[in-house]
């Protein structure tokens, strides 16, 4: 039977005897796998280089391996401790034997890691390590004459801090905490409360530069919506041009405005409106930040907010006067309730980028315009803290994409339009 | 827009008072970029504007900083006009070389994610979407931090391969969201009507889809392109002193020794991007015309 008819009440085929069904299925797993294999360049791609160094890095945040390779036998000598007689000859000797068996830069990055828990290890172990070449037994002895700190009883302490691989104790120190010897949560001395001030700040800074956006953008993007096409465009190439331009060349067209020989200052002044002495501070501080950061955030308020606007029929504005409505009624009860989702979408999106920026800050921000992407950067290039940079990092992560998926079911990623 | 005959007074003035608003934040996005060139070229060693300036006196006026800037040398010790070792120029030489490839490699992998993403079949097209798009919303001092630990370990960092793949990732984005929004309005019948006349699937995709979506592929090139060209915050943590791009130049520029330099340089951008931004919008309007789509 090469060709079989399809019969009212057999299985539908197609013209070469296969049912209908299955040529269906075949068809679509080969649509599948067609689009499948599209995709899994550029998606193998972004996972090599992006997704799995950014996962690689967040694991540093929890990491505390290092330590616990450097001095294994330490560990041991410190579980078998009780805690509160002195240190015993066992527990020296351990010591020992790590320092004398470990790479020297291993111990160099090990005393790092321990002055975060306790501050004075790193010199401690330091000014050890260069003697325990000509150490002799009984170790106590030779380690105390190496330096006494060794007989206080903190030091020893501390090390319950680190003696697990895996530690938290990055993340309390993101948000001015950290451990005690027994592993309890404390709060930071406050002359060490650094990071809770600049996590209130990062979202202060988020907050208002949203809101001074959403503000300057709505009338805007109400204008652009309502001019005719020819008008619009032209001026909508005033809010695509800073938009087009360099960061870093639009932070220097800021400096030239707001420093205090700048633009707005000596406007100001031969305005008369404040007397030459009294010329504002608008640049390196908290205020540089939120003007340069509003100005360079704006176009991502205004165009979500604009393409919304270009929806909404006008008539149903006339519609509303018709019925009895004042304009500025028919304005609030009729027409901007339709615009809440380009506002939605511009304010999550002003602050998504709003919180993680850098370079703004650092240019412009001066001393009391830090933000948290600061404190990353700083703790990655400087002081080489790499843990603590990682656990700043995956709570500003955690937050960026808890937005990016609110942002996600609110709007949709494939609703993201540009230009 | 236009007022109405029969506006009442505080109609007319809340009126003028909206439209002054709306200037304002106009003035507000492009003001600073055009105070920018006249103080370009100014003749003394200093970022704000004198009175003779203001004057207009053209004693005050010089491009002695765009010289300084395409790095001919003139001074009292040398009195021929020579090409001078210049950081700007060799900055700026490596920023397109770092952009324009990364730009084809970002709209080659994006066309092919989009294209796939927008297959009706494909499976799991939410999620990938939104991961394909993840390098625009995780903030650039992550990404860096990680691509820096991460190219230290597979010998990466300080290499001009390194800089072009870390630029590739963060153009992706803007490839796969263009083209996926050509491809909405695509007609899939054209691509089933080649196949029906003989056309193999490469042919048809060359022949048919790719002058189609061409526009959504320019356009996004476009974003890959000035987002490479532009990029201060990746090459800070993973370039050697041997990738100084322009931006790095410019950075240093404004950290140490800020001269009037910057601004010519900063110029040159201006209008750069004015370049692009006109190519765009000419794209645009070219990608409606011959999808069908009328501006209303």
């Amino acid at each position: 039977m090469s060709t079989a008819p399809a019969t009212i009440d057999g299985p539908l085929l197609t013209a070469d005897g296969v049912p209908l069904k299955a040529s269906l299925e075949k068809s679509l797993r080969r649509s599948k796998l067609r689009a499948l294999l599209l995709v899994a360049p550029p998606l193998l791609f972004l996972i090599f280089l992006f997704v799995i160094p950014i996962g690689n890095m967040l694991t540093r945040s929890v990491d505390d391996k290092l330590i616990n390779n450097v001095l294994p036998q330490t560990f041991e000598a410190f579980e078998a401790w009780d805690k509160e007689s002195e240190p015993s000859e066992a527990m020296f000797e351990a010591l020992y034997n790590d320092l004398k068996s470990a790479e020297k830069t291993d111990i160099g990055k090990a005393s790092v890691r321990m002055n975060y828990a306790l501050p004075g290890w790193r010199s401690l172990v330091k000014r050890t390590a260069r003697k325990i070449k000509k150490m002799e037994p009984p170790y106590k002895e030779a380690f105390v004459k190496a330096d006494d700190r060794w007989l206080d009883n903190t030091y020893w302490l501390s090390l319950g801090i680190m003696k697990d691989k895996r530690t938290l104790g990055y993340y309390w120190n993101a948000i001015d905490r950290t451990y005690d010897f027994d592993k309890n949560v404390i709060h930071q001395p406050d002359e060490r409360k650094v990071y809770n001030l600049l996590w209130w700040r990062t979202i202060l800074v988020s907050i208002l530069v949203t809101i001074a956006c959403l503000i300057l953008a709505y009338p805007v993007a109400y204008l652009l919506a309502t001019l005719p096409m020819r008008i619009s465009n032209l001026l909508m190439i005033c809010v695509l041009m800073p938009f087009w331009t360099s960061l870093l060349v639009r932070i220097v067209a800021w400096m030239i405005m707001l420093q205090q020989n700048g633009v707005v200052n000596d406007t100001l002044v031969a305005a008369g409106i404040i007397s030459d002495d009294n010329r504002l501070a608008m640049m390196y501080n908290f205020n540089g930040t939120i003007i340069v950061m509003t100005q360079i955030l704006l176009p991502f308020m205004i165009l979500p907010i604009y393409s919304v606007m270009k929806t909404i029929p006008p008539s149903l504005m006339k519609a509303a006067q018709n019925l009895g409505a004042t304009p500025t009624l028919a304005f609030i009860r009729v027409y901007m309730p339709q615009t809440i989702p380009g506002i939605g979408a511009g304010c999550i999106l002003v602050f998504i980028v709003a919180i993680g920026y850098y370079i703004t800050p650092e240019l412009v921000g001066g001393k009391d315009g830090r933000l948290i992407g600061n404190m990353v950067a700083y703790h990655m290039q400087r002081s080489l803290n790499w843990g603590l940079a990682a656990a700043m990092g995956t709570i500003l992560l955690g937050v960026i994409l808890l937005f990016y998926w609110v942002y996600d079911k609110i709007i949709g990623i494939d609703n993201m339009k540009m230009g | 827009m236009a007022l109405p005959i029969y506006a009442t007074p505080g109609q007319r003035v809340w009126h003028y008072c909206y439209m002054a608003f709306c200037i304002f934040v106009l003035f507000f996005l492009v003001a600073p970029l055009i105070a920018v060139i006249p103080l370009s070229f100014t003749s003394t060693p200093f970022l704000n504007f004198t009175p003779e300036m203001l004057a207009l006196d053209p004693d005050a006026f010089s491009v002695r900083w765009y010289k300084a800037l395409f790095g001919i040398c003139s001074g009292v010790d040398d009195s021929a006009s020579t090409m001078c070792h210049n950081k700007w120029m060799t900055g700026a030489g490596r920023s397109l070389y770092y952009a324009l490839c990364s730009t084809i490699l970002a709209t080659f992998l994006g066309t092919l994610a989009a294209l796939g993403l927008s297959n009706q079949h494909m499976p799991a097209k939410r999620a990938i979407m939104a991961l394909m798009i993840s390098p625009l919303i995780v903030p650039l001092i992550i990404t860096a931090a990680g691509m820096a630990f991460f190219f230290a370990k597979v010998n990466l960092s300080n290499t001009d391969a390194g800089i072009i793949l870390a630029y590739t990732i963060l153009g992706m984005p803007f490839v796969v969201i263009t083209v996926t929004s050509t491809l909405v309005g695509f007609d899939r019948s054209l691509m089933r009507a080649g196949a029906n006349l003989g056309g193999t699937p490469a042919y048809n995709f060359f022949k048919i889809q790719m002058p189609l979506i061409a526009p959504g592929m320019i356009s996004g090139a476009l974003f890959a392109f000035i987002t490479a060209f532009d990029e201060i915050v990746i090459i800070l943590f993973i370039g050697g002193p041997q990738q100084h791009t322009l931006p790095r130049q410019m950075w240093s520029g404004i950290r140490q020794e800020i001269s009037p330099t910057i601004l010519a340089a900063a110029t040159i951008l201006v209008l750069f991007s004015v370049l692009l931004l006109t190519t765009l919008e000419l794209l645009r309007r070219r990608s409606e015309r011959i999808r069908g789509i009328t501006p209303h």
